[in-house]
């Protein structure tokens, strides 16, 4: 790709133009948008949903492309014509990973989208970490970064919180509610310059987890369901059909592994790059350094969740890491690579033995690292009850639930043959009036 | 006394069965013919006299019954799970259930860790399939049972899903093949899919119990199952309550869910679900009024043919057939282009017979009165029809239809023609047809689609279509292909839609799948102002109005749109310089004979099913072959061609006896580019190499056990059968690398192997059981850094064999490199020498681009050699890419292999006597991207791109088109730039 024939996003736009976002994770996201609002760049995150912005990822992008990538730029594209903006003020963000998966290209795919829909004019900012694209209008500050490493980290506490909550709260909509007031406390907190003050960010860990514990709720038990997957169907409502939403309404407790075990994968893939390849020495000793301080960080919530009891806390990610041995090699790392194994068996591991992994159709890693290893998951882990579910503009959600809905059959059966009142029923005879037939 | 009611509402039937301790008291199973609410509440009322009074424990189940239990109030259980529960409680012994409903079939694995599967949202092989696929033969499901009974051999359908083995049929039928082997081959590919795309991975053994409709009713299948899976006496059951199994289970689930109702409770609760307003998506209504409607039909009854009347007219005329994939067409011509005769019909199967009986009905038409001057056929038939009746000229259809189309106006620039199998559409640039789209495989979902759900809910096509026009609510239902709109059809059915908003929605269906997946428009303008269309399947108003309304602009419908290929045929006619046409005359036809017998083709390994047609005792003509060989002994057209070059080298790797035993390797996905270099490296570590060899179809079925994933690519796929084929051979060690990163060539931005070739090792190994005991080495390895590599396969084969030293190691390293390269060069020389071939002998060049497994035989079924019989020159890719430079393109290029095509196309773009064909496999995500890309390359030097995706499927008539289409389009574009 010639970097010339890209519109590139000056210093000039930052200060009059209007920055798209495509939802991924809500929580994270909204606390994203907060910090990049504080650094003067007016980003809007994008909330329209539904058919309409299936309709226009279908017009758009080509129909074989990923599901997430037709759904990311439809929302896009669809906002641009729908929204009320000035097409001649809008910038659009999109992050750029790099990686021998097709999600490499989905920013390229959306400017060749812009152009066929009249808005070739528009700059796409690549949000990346890696040196790919850069935008004069959009550097990330080493403030920033430290920002949006503390938004990740509170993004998966609070969704945790929420996840653990919301099956049994007294009074609907409470937790959501409770993690929207932080979400918009901490964005505020966050203003001014300067790096994050860690200590204050212990003690805000603290009183969320307080807070989330005086939230009345239920004293019952749920059903725990897991929910793995390619990024974007495993987390956006958009891609999944609201796939929490239905695990609730089906009386379960959805488990969602966090946003940083994704960013630990990919930091931990530099590593593992020396060690198979022999490449980049020095950069796998930043890197290293930069891995050993994430994994600090996330050491830490878990402390506080334990030392407070309450809640479960997420499972360290060397430990998940380290579950893949005998499983899948460590150098699988297109797409979510590895990290898809190493989630379902984390998720077995904290006895959450039924899951859902979901992907987009004809996902290519997932072939692999998902589908590709069920067999052996389920035989070395008894118990562990685990369906794919395919995401797609033509797929039905009666298809996904029905899907979804046999495995809760069947988590439900493996619960009870668990108890141990349980007595095989005898076997009968065939029914008369049938046998007769 | 409390009883127990159980419900299956399925996607065609709705079953109910009442239970009372334990007994079977009452049962029904019926269709339901969309009505689904309607249909339960009757079933129930049926069952009054065993539930009044009575306190009932209710419970539905079935893929259609979810919406109508929520709205009921009923307890609901998924199905497979009732299923398990009948099982368990009626036949314990039971280790394995296959279960096929309408549109749904299921397996339930009871040993091992209870595993249940269903079909995913990409997969056929069911009743409806088997339903649709008799359809298509014009018998019941009932004589398509008896037919198979009578079968001699099997051909290979494509099991994958419907519309594939539907594209597989329909050239069988053509060719003549006898009915009883197809019935039979049908039912074949219905197990062949319940195993590849079912058991994943999980052998299906032991006691095996099979349910549901069409396993009760069809003998024929129940025997291919039995025979596929060897299971012996005793071991598979058919059970007596096999249709009601779902039903069964539901009333015992039933029993356990403990929630109470009384009969007026229930029948109040299905009232109400009856009553409930559809919650589906909804369309706007196609026409407000009748009004509406009539202006409509005024509107385009005028793009209509002047027509003369044959029993007056005397003097000259043209024959034109289409003898189409479904249905037959003909048209008789004036001189001065009026319409004298039309015929349409659907071919039954049999389309010898059909034209037949028209041309005797023809010639006594015409008598002396009459005088037939010449005659064409096009259409998937044509070379049957041609030689059986002795016709003047043949043209491919795509051409036949631009020729119709320029009739009623000149100045058009698209067609879009729907027929009952296939989509069709060219644009058209300074007269001469610029780039053609024909539908791949996955979405035909077409007229006769159309047709085979009007029947399925009780109705003629053209009542269906009518249905439509004025239907109040038209559900959206999606526009991919046609199993997705079965289920999506499933949704709208839960939501309460009726059989109106159904059908036209299916046509707004239609429409979107030909403007979004064939032509992949973005807008109406992209399709340009004139357009025409055509294909019987326009001959539906609703579907013509919702194509209307989808691009917002009128078109020009002929009123023989459903003739436009015969048409076109009668006027290619005219212009064929004959005093006579070489038609055979009226006493020829009346003692016509016409026989076929299948065989098997030996020329080659690709084994070709041939179907050998007699005509009038002596004429024979053979059918089905990919090549010139079956076809009575004509040579090979002797031409270069690149793909039977390398696949013959690749061959040539033989082992050589050495010290350290055998190490195999698998003829698959990347090895297939990089054997050269493992062989040579292993060999001179003293290893016998064994590769192991071309895919075929038993090959494929040898592994597909042990598939997981049933939408990766074919060519993976076939990598399971190449394991397998090495540990019978009892290699010492099996050696597939995990390469993240290909060779880099310099030309892009990064080259990365696609997720597929780059891991697949790591798929095999948890799979597949015998593997995991043999010795199966997949390091991860980097191939770009010769040292790294050395030191990373010394330390391999120290663990795995020990004895080696480094040297020896890098020495070998040191020869795979230079036997790769020099391989590589090989093949670019090779190029040149085919290239410098072609220019001498003004032959065209055909680049063929795909990926490096291509060249396997069963993989591109032979493309490569019916390309080479028409006449062209067949050069790779990779032989090509290297004598031009990355263009410019739109996306990040970091495949090695993909940036070959980029490459290829930019050579192609500079070279006037080339052109490019890209293979595509089915569910190659990555192409995705490059197939634009191509294109985009092409069409920047005015060049046409013409794409062909590849899968199971061995229907070479349609790439056949595509190619003759191209070189038609070639030959009319030169003549018209002078």
């Amino acid at each position: 790709m010639d970097e010339e024939s890209r519109v590139i996003f000056t210093k000039e736009m930052r200060k009059e133009y209007t920055i798209l976002v495509p939802t991924m994770l809500p929580t994270h996201f909204k606390m994203i948008e907060g910090i990049f609002r504080s650094y003067g760049l007016n980003t809007v995150l994008l909330g329209n949903s539904g058919q309409p912005v299936i309709d226009c990822g279908l017009r758009y992008v080509h129909n074989d492309t990923c599901y997430p990538a037709l759904l990311v730029i439809g929302q896009m594209i669809n906002a641009i014509e729908t929204g009320g903006y000035d097409p001649h003020k809008i910038a659009l963000m999109i992050t750029q990973t790099g990686g021998g998966c097709r999600a490499s290209n989905y920013i390229f795919l959306l400017r060749k989208a812009l152009r066929k829909a009249g808005y070739g004019f528009v700059p796409v900012i690549s949000l990346n970490f890696n040196h790919l694209e850069k935008n004069p209008g959009f550097q990330l500050s080493l403030s920033m970064l430290d920002r949006m490493v503390y938004a990740v980290l509170y993004g998966d506490l609070l969704m945790l919180l929420q996840n653990q909550c919301r099956p049994y709260e007294v009074l609907p909509g409470s937790a959501e509610k409770l993690a929207g007031e932080w979400t918009a406390r901490l964005v505020e907190q966050m203003k001014g310059r300067g790096m994050v003050q860690y200590r204050q960010v212990k003690e805000n860990y603290r009183a969320i987890l307080r807070d989330f514990a005086a939230l009345p709720r239920r004293n019952e038990e749920k059903l725990r369901v897991g929910i793995v997957g390619e990024i974007f169907v495993k987390f956006s409502p958009l891609g999944n059909n609201n796939l929490e939403q239905f695990l609730l309404s089906e009386g379960c407790e959805p488990v969602v592994p966090g946003l940083l075990d994704f960013c630990l994968y990919c930091v931990y893939n530099s590593i593992a790059d020396h060690q198979l390849y022999g490449t980049g020495a020095l950069k796998a000793k930043v890197v290293e350094a930069a891995y050993r301080f994430l994994l600090k960080k996330q050491q830490d919530i878990i402390d506080l969740i334990e030392e407070q009891g309450v809640f479960r806390p997420m499972t360290p990610f060397e430990v998940t890491r380290n579950l893949t041995q005998g499983y899948v090699g460590i150098g699988a790392k297109m797409g979510e690579g590895w990290l898809l194994t190493a989630e379902m068996l984390e998720l077995a591991h904290e006895n959450v033995k039924n899951i859902v992994c979901t992907q987009p159709f004809g996902c290519l890693p997932n072939h692999i690292v998902g589908k590709g290893m069920m067999k052996q998951i389920k035989e070395k882990n008894p118990g562990v009850n685990i369906v794919a579910v395919d995401y797609d503009a033509g797929a039905t959600k009666i298809n996904q639930e029905n899907r979804i809905k046999l495995m809760l059959a069947n988590a439900r059966q493996n619960e009870q043959a668990a108890e141990p009142a349980a007595v095989p029923e005898p076997a009968e005879k065939l029914p008369a009036a049938a046998a007769e037939q | 006394m409390a009883v127990t009611l159980g419900i299956d509402v399925g996607s065609t039937t709705a079953k109910i069965v009442v239970l009372r301790d334990g007994k079977v008291e009452y049962e029904r199973y019926e269709r339901h013919f969309s009505q689904v609410r309607q249909k339960t509440l009757e079933l129930v009322q049926g069952a009054e006299q065993f539930l009044r009074g009575e306190v009932i424990f209710p419970a539905i189940s079935g893929s259609a019954g979810l919406g109508e239990a929520r709205a009921a109030g009923i307890p609901f259980v998924q199905e497979v799970f009732a299923t398990g529960e009948a099982v368990r409680r009626f036949a314990p012994q039971t280790d394995v259930v296959i279960e096929l409903g309408g549109e749904d079939a299921k397996i339930i694995f009871f040993r091992g860790g209870m595993d249940e599967r269903m079909n995913g949202s990409c997969a056929g092989g069911t009743g409806a399939f088997i339903d649709q696929m008799a359809t298509l033969l014009s018998v019941t499901p009932g004589e398509l049972d008896e037919l198979s009974l009578g079968s001699e051999r099997i051909y290979p359908i494509a099991s994958r899903c419907g519309v594939f083995a539907k594209s597989d049929l329909q050239p069988l039928l053509n060719q003549g093949a006898r009915k009883e082997d197809i019935a039979a081959s049908i039912y074949q590919a219905v197990v062949n899919q319940t195993i590849t795309g079912l058991a994943q991975g999980r052998r299906i053994e032991g006691n095996v119990m099979f349910l549901g409709g069409p396993l009760y009713y069809c003998r024929g299948l129940r025997e291919r199952f039995v025979r596929t899976l060897g299971l012996k006496d005793g071991q598979a059951l058919f059970p007596e309550y096999g249709r009601f199994a779902v039903a069964l289970g539901a009333a015992i689930y039933a029993g356990k869910a403990q929630q109470t109702m009384t009969y007026d409770g229930l029948i109040a609760g299905l009232t109400r679900a009856l009553q409930e307003k559809p919650a589906a998506r909804t369309l706007a209504p196609l026409f407000r009024d009748q009004e509406e409607y009539d202006e409509f039909c005024a509107r385009h009854a005028r793009a209509s043919v002047p027509s003369a009347d044959p029993a007056v007219y005397s003097g000259d005329a043209y024959l034109g057939i289409d003898c189409g994939s479904t249905t037959t067409k003909l048209c008789l011509i004036s001189a001065d282009g009026r319409l004298l005769d039309s015929f349409y019909s659907s071919n039954h199967g049999e389309p010898v017979e059909i034209v037949l009986g028209q041309l005797i009905r023809l010639r006594r038409l015409c008598g002396d009165r009459i005088r037939i001057r010449s005659s064409a056929v096009t259409g998937y038939g044509e070379e049957l029809i041609r030689a059986a009746f002795h016709l003047d000229g043949g043209l491919v259809e795509t051409m036949a239809h631009f020729r119709a189309a320029r009739h009623f106006n000149p100045n058009v620039e698209f067609i879009l023609d729907i027929g009952g199998q296939d989509i069709k559409c060219f644009r058209v640039r300074k007269e001469s047809i610029d780039s053609i789209m024909l539908n791949e495989a996955c979405s035909s979902g077409c007229g006769s689609f159309l047709e085979t759900f009007a029947k399925a809910l009780g109705y003629t096509a053209e009542e269906f279509a009518k249905l439509g026009l004025f239907a109040k609510h038209p559900v959206d239902l999606g526009s991919r292909c046609t199993v997705f709109m079965n289920s999506s059809v499933k949704q709208a059915q839960k939501d309460g839609a009726g059989v109106s908003d159904i059908s036209a929605g299916l046509s707004m269906s239609v429409v979107r799948n030909a403007l979004y997946k064939v032509i992949r428009a973005t807008s109406a303008d992209e399709l340009g102002r004139e357009i025409v269309v055509q294909g019987g399947t326009f001959l539906n108003d609703a579907v013509l109005r919702s194509f209307e309304r989808e691009i917002g602009r009128e078109v020009i419908r002929p009123t023989i749109a459903g003739l436009m290929g015969a048409f076109g045929a009668a006027l290619y006619a005219g212009t064929i310089p004959t005093e006579q046409s070489s038609l055979l005359s009226l006493d020829e036809l009346e003692h016509f004979t016409h026989t076929s017998k299948a065989v098997t083709c030996g020329g080659c390994t690709n084994h070709c099913p041939l179907t050998v047609n007699t005509f009038r005792g002596s004429e024979r003509l053979i059918s089905g072959n990919k090549c010139e060989k079956g076809a009575g002994g004509v040579q090979k057209s002797g031409l270069p061609n690149l793909y039977e070059f390398k696949q013959k080298r690749l061959n040539s790797l033989k082992p050589v006896p050495g010290p350290r035993g055998t190490i195999g390797l698998p003829q698959a996905l990347g090895m297939i580019e990089q054997a050269p270099f493992w062989y040579t490296v292993f060999t001179e570590l003293g290893f016998a190499v064994r590769l192991s060899g071309d895919s075929s179809r038993a090959l494929y079925a040898k592994g597909q056990y042990t598939i997981p994933s049933d939408t990766v690519c074919y060519p993976a796929k076939l990598m399971h059968g190449h394991i397998q084929t090495l540990l019978e051979q009892q290699v010492d060690a099996i050696f597939y690398p995990c390469l993240t990163y290909n060779f880099d060539e310099k030309e892009s931005d990064n080259h990365y192997n696609c997720p597929v070739v780059a891991y697949y090792s790591e798929l095999l190994r948890a799979n597949d059981e015998d593997l995991q005991k043999a010795k199966f080495l997949y390091p991860y390895l980097n191939i770009n850094n010769e040292k790294q590599l050395t030191r990373e396969l010394f330390r391999m084969l120290q663990e795995e064999f020990g004895g080696f030293t480094p040297k020896q190691v890098r020495a070998a390293v040191r020869a795979g490199y230079e036997k790769y390269s020099e391989w590589q060069q090989e093949i670019v020389q090779r190029g040149r020498e085919a290239l410098d071939y072609a220019a001498r002998n003004h032959k065209r060049v055909i680049v063929l681009a795909g990926r490096p497994y291509h060249i396997d035989p069963e993989i591109n079924h032979g493309i490569d050699k019916l390309i080479s019989s028409l006449g062209l020159v067949v050069v790779t890719e990779d032989s090509v890419s290297p004598l031009a430079h990355t263009p410019k393109v739109g996306v990040l290029n970091q495949w090695t292999y993909h940036s070959r095509l980029y490459r290829a196309a930019e050579f192609v773009a500079g070279h006037e006597n080339c052109e490019l064909v890209q293979l595509v496999s089915f569910g190659c995500g990555v192409d995705a991207i490059t197939t634009d890309e191509v294109r985009a390359i092409l069409e920047k030097h005015d060049r046409l791109y013409t794409q062909i995706k590849i899968d199971e499927i061995t229907n070479l008539g349609a790439v056949k088109i595509r190619i003759r289409s191209l070189l038609e389009a070639l030959d009319e574009r030169r003549s018209s730039n002078g």
